[in-house]
Protein backbone atom coordinates (compact mmCIF):
# COMPACT_ATOMS: atom_id res chain seq x y z
CA UNK A 1 0.00 0.00 0.00
CA UNK A 2 2.66 2.44 0.94
CA UNK A 3 5.10 1.79 -1.81
CA UNK A 4 1.36 2.30 -4.27
CA UNK A 5 1.01 5.71 -2.86
CA UNK A 6 4.62 6.48 -2.92
CA UNK A 7 4.86 5.76 -6.57
CA UNK A 8 1.72 7.62 -6.93
CA UNK A 9 2.91 10.41 -5.27
CA UNK A 10 6.19 10.48 -6.63
CA UNK A 11 4.28 10.49 -10.40
CA UNK A 12 2.29 13.58 -9.22
CA UNK A 13 5.32 15.17 -8.58
CA UNK A 14 6.82 14.02 -12.01
CA UNK A 15 3.62 15.96 -13.73
CA UNK A 16 4.41 19.04 -12.07
CA UNK A 17 1.15 18.83 -9.95
CA UNK A 18 1.70 20.76 -6.88
CA UNK A 19 1.12 18.81 -3.03
CA UNK A 20 -1.43 20.12 -0.72
CA UNK A 21 -1.49 19.92 3.33
CA UNK A 22 -4.22 17.49 2.89
CA UNK A 23 -2.52 14.88 0.20
CA UNK A 24 -1.06 11.36 1.51
CA UNK A 25 2.74 12.57 1.01
CA UNK A 26 5.95 10.37 2.37
CA UNK A 27 6.66 11.06 5.98
CA UNK A 28 10.28 12.06 4.90
CA UNK A 29 8.60 14.51 2.33
CA UNK A 30 7.13 16.06 5.06
CA UNK A 31 10.22 15.90 7.22
CA UNK A 32 12.31 17.76 5.07
CA UNK A 33 9.88 20.41 4.09
CA UNK A 34 9.05 21.39 7.36
CA UNK A 35 12.62 21.17 8.05
CA UNK A 36 13.41 23.75 4.96
CA UNK A 37 10.32 25.75 5.69
CA UNK A 38 10.56 26.54 9.35
CA UNK A 39 14.77 27.27 9.10
CA UNK A 40 13.80 29.91 6.04
CA UNK A 41 11.07 31.45 8.41
CA UNK A 42 13.43 31.60 11.52
CA UNK A 43 16.39 33.27 9.03
CA UNK A 44 13.83 35.81 8.16
CA UNK A 45 13.34 36.55 11.29
CA UNK A 46 16.92 36.22 12.90
CA UNK A 47 17.83 38.92 9.71
CA UNK A 48 15.59 41.25 11.33
CA UNK A 49 18.47 41.64 14.18
CA UNK A 50 21.54 42.88 12.34
CA UNK A 51 19.92 45.31 9.75
CA UNK A 52 17.74 46.44 12.80
CA UNK A 53 20.68 47.73 14.15
CA UNK A 54 21.27 50.43 12.44
CA UNK A 55 17.59 52.09 11.81
CA UNK A 56 17.88 54.89 14.59
CA UNK A 57 21.68 55.45 12.91
CA UNK A 58 20.41 55.45 8.87
CA UNK A 59 22.09 59.09 7.58
CA UNK A 60 18.83 60.37 6.30
CA UNK A 61 15.19 60.06 5.99
CA UNK A 62 15.37 58.24 2.80
CA UNK A 63 17.19 55.58 4.02
CA UNK A 64 15.72 55.31 7.20
CA UNK A 65 12.33 55.05 5.99
CA UNK A 66 13.79 52.09 3.10
CA UNK A 67 15.29 50.20 6.07
CA UNK A 68 12.92 50.20 8.27
CA UNK A 69 9.92 49.08 5.50
CA UNK A 70 12.61 46.51 4.29
CA UNK A 71 12.65 45.06 7.98
CA UNK A 72 9.34 45.06 8.27
CA UNK A 73 9.18 42.80 5.09
CA UNK A 74 11.23 40.38 6.69
CA UNK A 75 8.84 40.09 9.13
CA UNK A 76 6.24 39.39 6.95
CA UNK A 77 8.43 37.01 5.17
CA UNK A 78 9.01 34.96 8.19
CA UNK A 79 5.08 35.22 9.28
CA UNK A 80 4.10 33.38 5.65
CA UNK A 81 6.95 30.62 6.21
CA UNK A 82 5.81 29.98 9.62
CA UNK A 83 2.24 29.37 8.48
CA UNK A 84 3.19 27.68 5.22
CA UNK A 85 5.45 24.95 7.58
CA UNK A 86 2.01 24.99 10.14
CA UNK A 87 0.27 23.66 7.42
CA UNK A 88 2.92 20.32 7.82
CA UNK A 89 1.57 19.52 11.33
CA UNK A 90 3.42 21.35 13.27
CA UNK A 91 2.20 24.68 15.71
CA UNK A 92 3.75 27.73 15.72
CA UNK A 93 4.85 27.81 19.74
CA UNK A 94 7.03 24.43 18.59
CA UNK A 95 8.64 25.75 15.85
CA UNK A 96 9.59 28.36 18.16
CA UNK A 97 10.87 26.12 20.95
CA UNK A 98 13.05 24.67 18.64
CA UNK A 99 14.90 27.98 17.30
CA UNK A 100 15.24 29.16 21.29
CA UNK A 101 16.46 26.20 22.30
CA UNK A 102 19.19 25.70 19.35
CA UNK A 103 17.80 22.63 17.73
CA UNK A 104 16.76 24.41 14.74
CA UNK A 105 19.38 26.13 12.83
CA UNK A 106 18.79 29.65 10.65
CA UNK A 107 21.34 30.89 8.27
CA UNK A 108 24.64 31.39 9.06
CA UNK A 109 25.07 34.87 7.30
CA UNK A 110 23.27 37.00 10.10
CA UNK A 111 25.57 35.59 12.88
CA UNK A 112 27.97 37.74 11.26
CA UNK A 113 27.95 41.39 12.53
CA UNK A 114 26.86 44.87 11.01
CA UNK A 115 29.71 47.59 11.97
CA UNK A 116 29.45 50.21 9.64
CA UNK A 117 26.38 51.74 7.71
CA UNK A 118 28.17 50.12 4.66
CA UNK A 119 27.01 46.89 6.25
CA UNK A 120 23.77 47.87 5.36
CA UNK A 121 24.54 48.33 1.48
CA UNK A 122 26.47 45.40 1.35
CA UNK A 123 23.24 43.06 3.05
CA UNK A 124 21.01 44.33 0.91
CA UNK A 125 22.88 43.96 -2.04
CA UNK A 126 24.57 40.46 -1.14
CA UNK A 127 22.67 39.07 1.46
CA UNK A 128 19.36 39.41 -0.45
CA UNK A 129 21.04 39.24 -3.46
CA UNK A 130 22.03 35.72 -2.78
CA UNK A 131 19.01 34.83 -0.87
CA UNK A 132 16.52 36.05 -4.12
CA UNK A 133 18.97 33.64 -6.10
CA UNK A 134 17.79 30.57 -3.95
CA UNK A 135 13.87 31.50 -3.80
CA UNK A 136 12.93 32.63 -7.38
CA UNK A 137 13.36 28.72 -8.35
CA UNK A 138 11.29 27.99 -4.86
CA UNK A 139 8.26 29.53 -6.15
CA UNK A 140 8.28 26.51 -8.35
CA UNK A 141 8.61 24.04 -5.47
CA UNK A 142 6.15 20.96 -5.30
CA UNK A 143 4.53 22.16 -2.18
CA UNK A 144 2.19 24.37 -2.51
CA UNK A 145 2.14 26.63 0.46
CA UNK A 146 5.75 27.02 0.49
CA UNK A 147 5.63 27.75 -3.40
CA UNK A 148 2.48 30.65 -2.61
CA UNK A 149 4.77 31.58 0.43
CA UNK A 150 7.95 32.14 -2.15
CA UNK A 151 6.03 34.15 -4.78
CA UNK A 152 5.07 36.92 -2.00
CA UNK A 153 8.49 36.68 -0.92
CA UNK A 154 9.95 37.17 -4.23
CA UNK A 155 7.75 40.10 -5.15
CA UNK A 156 8.74 42.26 -2.26
CA UNK A 157 12.54 41.25 -2.15
CA UNK A 158 13.70 43.17 -5.26
CA UNK A 159 13.30 46.15 -3.63
CA UNK A 160 15.73 45.24 -0.71
CA UNK A 161 18.45 44.50 -3.13
CA UNK A 162 18.12 47.73 -5.05
CA UNK A 163 18.38 49.43 -1.91
CA UNK A 164 21.26 47.61 -0.78
CA UNK A 165 23.03 48.06 -4.27
CA UNK A 166 21.76 52.25 -4.44
CA UNK A 167 23.71 52.50 -0.57
CA UNK A 168 26.70 50.85 -1.92
CA UNK A 169 27.09 53.24 -5.31
CA UNK A 170 26.11 56.33 -3.35
CA UNK A 171 29.12 55.51 -0.87
CA UNK A 172 31.70 54.50 -3.51
CA UNK A 173 30.76 57.11 -5.54
CA UNK A 174 31.38 59.69 -2.31
CA UNK A 175 34.76 60.92 -0.64
CA UNK A 176 37.85 58.16 -0.20
CA UNK A 177 36.58 57.63 3.22
CA UNK A 178 32.88 56.74 2.00
CA UNK A 179 34.10 54.22 -1.01
CA UNK A 180 36.69 52.57 1.70
CA UNK A 181 33.80 52.16 3.88
CA UNK A 182 32.30 50.31 1.04
CA UNK A 183 35.08 48.29 0.41
CA UNK A 184 35.54 47.07 3.49
CA UNK A 185 31.78 45.73 3.48
CA UNK A 186 32.01 43.96 0.64
CA UNK A 187 35.49 42.15 2.41
CA UNK A 188 33.68 41.30 5.04
CA UNK A 189 30.14 40.38 3.55
CA UNK A 190 31.59 38.22 0.70
CA UNK A 191 32.46 35.17 1.97
CA UNK A 192 29.72 34.97 3.76
CA UNK A 193 27.16 35.62 1.32
CA UNK A 194 28.42 33.07 -1.29
CA UNK A 195 28.41 30.65 1.74
CA UNK A 196 24.55 30.85 2.12
CA UNK A 197 24.36 28.64 -0.96
CA UNK A 198 25.29 25.81 1.38
CA UNK A 199 27.88 23.08 1.33
CA UNK A 200 29.32 21.63 -2.29
CA UNK A 201 27.04 19.24 -4.05
CA UNK A 202 29.27 16.47 -3.55
CA UNK A 203 29.00 17.31 0.75
CA UNK A 204 25.40 18.02 0.26
CA UNK A 205 23.43 14.13 1.16
CA UNK A 206 19.94 14.97 1.10
CA UNK A 207 19.98 17.26 -2.11
CA UNK A 208 19.33 15.00 -4.76
CA UNK A 209 15.88 13.48 -2.59
CA UNK A 210 15.39 16.96 -2.64
CA UNK A 211 15.48 17.34 -6.69
CA UNK A 212 13.50 13.88 -6.91
CA UNK A 213 11.03 15.58 -4.96
CA UNK A 214 11.06 19.07 -6.73
CA UNK A 215 11.55 20.51 -3.61
CA UNK A 216 14.97 22.20 -5.08
CA UNK A 217 15.36 23.05 -9.02
CA UNK A 218 19.18 24.02 -8.51
CA UNK A 219 21.91 22.47 -6.80
CA UNK A 220 24.17 24.72 -4.05
CA UNK A 221 26.86 24.74 -6.61
CA UNK A 222 24.77 26.23 -9.59
CA UNK A 223 23.22 28.79 -7.86
CA UNK A 224 26.33 30.11 -6.51
CA UNK A 225 27.94 29.63 -9.60
CA UNK A 226 24.63 32.02 -10.99
CA UNK A 227 25.20 34.71 -8.28
CA UNK A 228 28.96 34.86 -8.91
CA UNK A 229 28.31 35.27 -12.16
CA UNK A 230 26.09 38.32 -11.94
CA UNK A 231 27.98 39.93 -9.05
CA UNK A 232 31.06 40.34 -10.36
CA UNK A 233 29.74 42.85 -13.03
CA UNK A 234 27.95 44.84 -10.58
CA UNK A 235 30.84 44.75 -8.58
CA UNK A 236 32.83 46.70 -11.69
CA UNK A 237 29.80 49.35 -11.87
CA UNK A 238 30.79 50.25 -8.45
CA UNK A 239 34.19 50.23 -8.68
CA UNK A 240 34.40 47.99 -6.28
CA UNK A 241 36.86 45.19 -6.00
CA UNK A 242 36.08 41.61 -4.83
CA UNK A 243 38.06 39.83 -1.85
CA UNK A 244 39.04 36.88 -4.10
CA UNK A 245 42.61 36.57 -5.93
CA UNK A 246 41.33 33.49 -8.31
CA UNK A 247 38.12 34.95 -9.39
CA UNK A 248 38.30 35.07 -13.45
CA UNK A 249 36.58 34.73 -15.91
CA UNK A 250 37.00 30.98 -17.49
CA UNK A 251 36.29 31.09 -21.69
CA UNK A 252 35.57 27.32 -21.34
CA UNK A 253 32.85 27.17 -18.77
CA UNK A 254 31.24 30.33 -19.51
CA UNK A 255 31.74 31.13 -15.86
CA UNK A 256 33.62 32.78 -13.35
CA UNK A 257 36.29 30.55 -11.48
CA UNK A 258 36.54 31.28 -8.18
CA UNK A 259 38.56 30.63 -5.02
CA UNK A 260 38.23 27.81 -2.57
CA UNK A 261 35.58 28.50 0.28
CA UNK A 262 36.60 27.99 3.63
CA UNK A 263 34.19 25.37 4.87
CA UNK A 264 35.90 25.20 7.94
CA UNK A 265 34.43 28.54 9.02
CA UNK A 266 31.08 27.88 7.90
CA UNK A 267 30.48 24.68 9.93
CA UNK A 268 32.10 26.52 12.68
CA UNK A 269 29.16 29.31 12.63
CA UNK A 270 26.31 27.10 11.89
CA UNK A 271 27.88 24.99 15.07
CA UNK A 272 27.19 28.07 17.08
CA UNK A 273 30.78 29.65 17.09
CA UNK A 274 30.29 32.60 14.90
CA UNK A 275 31.04 36.05 15.97
CA UNK A 276 27.27 37.01 17.12
CA UNK A 277 25.26 33.34 17.70
CA UNK A 278 24.90 33.89 21.11
CA UNK A 279 23.99 37.70 20.87
CA UNK A 280 21.11 37.01 18.12
CA UNK A 281 19.56 33.97 20.24
CA UNK A 282 19.44 36.00 23.21
CA UNK A 283 18.03 38.41 21.06
CA UNK A 284 15.30 36.36 19.88
CA UNK A 285 14.74 34.54 23.55
CA UNK A 286 14.16 37.79 25.45
CA UNK A 287 12.03 39.19 22.96
CA UNK A 288 9.28 35.68 23.30
CA UNK A 289 9.61 35.85 27.04
CA UNK A 290 9.18 39.79 27.58
CA UNK A 291 6.06 39.78 25.16
CA UNK A 292 4.85 37.15 27.12
CA UNK A 293 2.51 39.13 29.23
CA UNK A 294 1.29 40.91 26.15
CA UNK A 295 0.20 37.16 24.68
CA UNK A 296 -1.19 36.58 27.81
CA UNK A 297 -3.07 39.75 28.17
CA UNK A 298 -4.65 39.64 24.14
CA UNK A 299 -6.16 35.98 25.17
CA UNK A 300 -7.71 37.29 28.39
CA UNK A 301 -9.07 40.30 26.69
CA UNK A 302 -10.43 38.46 23.77
CA UNK A 303 -12.27 35.95 26.28
CA UNK A 304 -13.75 38.26 28.22
CA UNK A 305 -14.77 40.04 25.26
CA UNK A 306 -16.34 36.79 23.96
CA UNK A 307 -18.21 36.15 27.20
CA UNK A 308 -19.75 39.81 27.24
CA UNK A 309 -20.75 39.45 23.68
CA UNK A 310 -22.10 35.68 24.76
CA UNK A 311 -24.14 37.08 27.36
CA UNK A 312 -25.18 39.77 25.64
CA UNK A 313 -27.06 37.80 23.18
CA UNK A 314 -28.26 35.35 25.69
CA UNK A 315 -29.85 38.53 27.85
CA UNK A 316 -31.12 39.64 24.33
CA UNK B 1 6.14 28.48 31.30
CA UNK B 2 4.17 28.58 27.67
CA UNK B 3 0.28 30.02 27.54
CA UNK B 4 -2.35 29.23 25.25
CA UNK B 5 -0.94 29.76 21.28
CA UNK B 6 -3.44 32.51 19.75
CA UNK B 7 -5.97 31.11 17.20
CA UNK B 8 -5.17 30.83 13.46
CA UNK B 9 -7.13 32.38 11.37
CA UNK B 10 -7.38 32.39 7.21
CA UNK B 11 -7.24 35.42 5.28
CA UNK B 12 -8.84 36.70 2.10
CA UNK B 13 -8.54 39.82 0.63
CA UNK B 14 -10.38 41.78 -1.90
CA UNK B 15 -7.56 42.99 -4.51
CA UNK B 16 -9.79 45.82 -5.47
CA UNK B 17 -13.75 46.50 -5.85
CA UNK B 18 -15.18 44.24 -8.20
CA UNK B 19 -13.24 41.34 -7.57
CA UNK B 20 -14.08 38.58 -4.86
CA UNK B 21 -12.13 38.01 -1.69
CA UNK B 22 -9.46 35.34 -2.58
CA UNK B 23 -7.94 33.41 -0.17
CA UNK B 24 -3.62 34.39 0.71
CA UNK B 25 -2.97 32.49 3.72
CA UNK B 26 -2.84 32.49 7.59
CA UNK B 27 -2.12 34.08 10.55
CA UNK B 28 -2.55 34.31 14.58
CA UNK B 29 -4.35 36.35 16.52
CA UNK B 30 -6.14 36.58 19.76
CA UNK B 31 -9.32 37.90 18.45
CA UNK B 32 -11.13 38.95 15.04
CA UNK B 33 -9.93 42.86 15.90
CA UNK B 34 -6.36 41.79 16.38
CA UNK B 35 -6.64 39.44 12.84
CA UNK B 36 -7.77 41.95 10.83
CA UNK B 37 -5.08 44.65 11.63
CA UNK B 38 -2.61 41.30 11.66
CA UNK B 39 -3.85 41.25 8.44
CA UNK B 40 -3.37 43.97 6.87
CA UNK B 41 0.67 44.52 8.32
CA UNK B 42 1.18 41.43 7.14
CA UNK B 43 -0.54 40.89 3.72
CA UNK B 44 -1.35 44.49 2.00
CA UNK B 45 1.73 46.31 2.72
CA UNK B 46 1.58 47.46 -1.35
CA UNK B 47 -2.10 48.06 -2.18
CA UNK B 48 -3.02 44.68 -1.95
CA UNK B 49 -6.31 45.12 -0.93
CA UNK B 50 -9.31 47.34 -0.35
CA UNK B 51 -11.18 44.89 2.11
CA UNK B 52 -10.31 41.92 4.44
CA UNK B 53 -12.47 38.86 5.26
CA UNK B 54 -11.31 36.81 8.26
CA UNK B 55 -12.17 33.02 9.27
CA UNK B 56 -10.94 31.55 12.18
CA UNK B 57 -9.47 28.34 10.94
CA UNK B 58 -11.19 25.95 12.65
CA UNK B 59 -14.50 26.66 11.16
CA UNK B 60 -13.45 25.95 7.58
CA UNK B 61 -14.64 22.27 6.59
CA UNK B 62 -13.00 21.13 3.47
CA UNK B 63 -13.48 17.76 1.49
CA UNK B 64 -11.60 15.21 1.69
CA UNK B 65 -9.01 14.51 -1.06
CA UNK B 66 -10.10 11.13 -0.63
CA UNK B 67 -13.45 11.83 -2.05
CA UNK B 68 -11.71 14.12 -5.00
CA UNK B 69 -12.83 11.42 -8.12
CA UNK B 70 -16.54 10.43 -6.33
CA UNK B 71 -16.94 14.41 -6.11
CA UNK B 72 -15.66 15.83 -9.22
CA UNK B 73 -15.48 12.59 -11.51
CA UNK B 74 -19.10 12.76 -12.48
CA UNK B 75 -18.57 16.31 -14.60
CA UNK B 76 -15.63 14.64 -16.76
CA UNK B 77 -17.95 12.72 -18.86
CA UNK B 78 -20.92 15.58 -19.10
CA UNK B 79 -19.66 17.08 -22.22
CA UNK B 80 -22.93 18.61 -23.00
CA UNK B 81 -22.63 21.62 -20.36
CA UNK B 82 -19.83 22.79 -22.31
CA UNK B 83 -21.06 25.25 -25.64
CA UNK B 84 -18.48 23.29 -28.14
CA UNK B 85 -20.49 19.76 -27.67
CA UNK B 86 -23.10 21.27 -30.37
CA UNK B 87 -22.58 21.22 -33.72
CA UNK B 88 -23.46 24.27 -35.82
CA UNK B 89 -22.81 25.72 -39.20
CA UNK B 90 -19.55 28.16 -39.52
CA UNK B 91 -21.60 30.66 -41.02
CA UNK B 92 -23.18 31.17 -37.74
CA UNK B 93 -20.68 33.81 -36.16
CA UNK B 94 -20.36 34.27 -32.51
CA UNK B 95 -22.88 32.28 -30.65
FE1 LIG C 1 13.18 38.01 3.13
FE1 LIG D 1 14.95 40.59 1.93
Amino acid sequence: MEIKLEALFQDKIDQEIKIEPRDWMPEKYRKTLLRQISQHAHSEIVGMLPEGNWITRAPNLRRKVALLAKVQDEAGHGLYLYSAAETLGMSRDEMFEELHSGKAKYSSIFNYPTLTWADMGAIGWLVDGAAIMNQVPLCRTSYGPYARAMVRVCKEESFHQRQGYEIMLTLSKGTEAQKALAQDALNRWWWPSIMMFGPNDDNSPNSAQSMKWKIKRFSNDELRQKFVDVTVAQTEILGLSIPDKDLKWNEERGHYDFGVIDWEEFFQVVAGNGPCNKQRLKARVDAWENGAWVREAATAYAEKRELRTKNQTEAA
Amino acid sequence: MSTKEWPLWEVFIRAKQGLNHKHVGSLHAADLQMAIENARDVYTRRMEGVSIWVVESKHVHASEPSEQEALFEPANDKIYRHPTFYDLPEELNHM
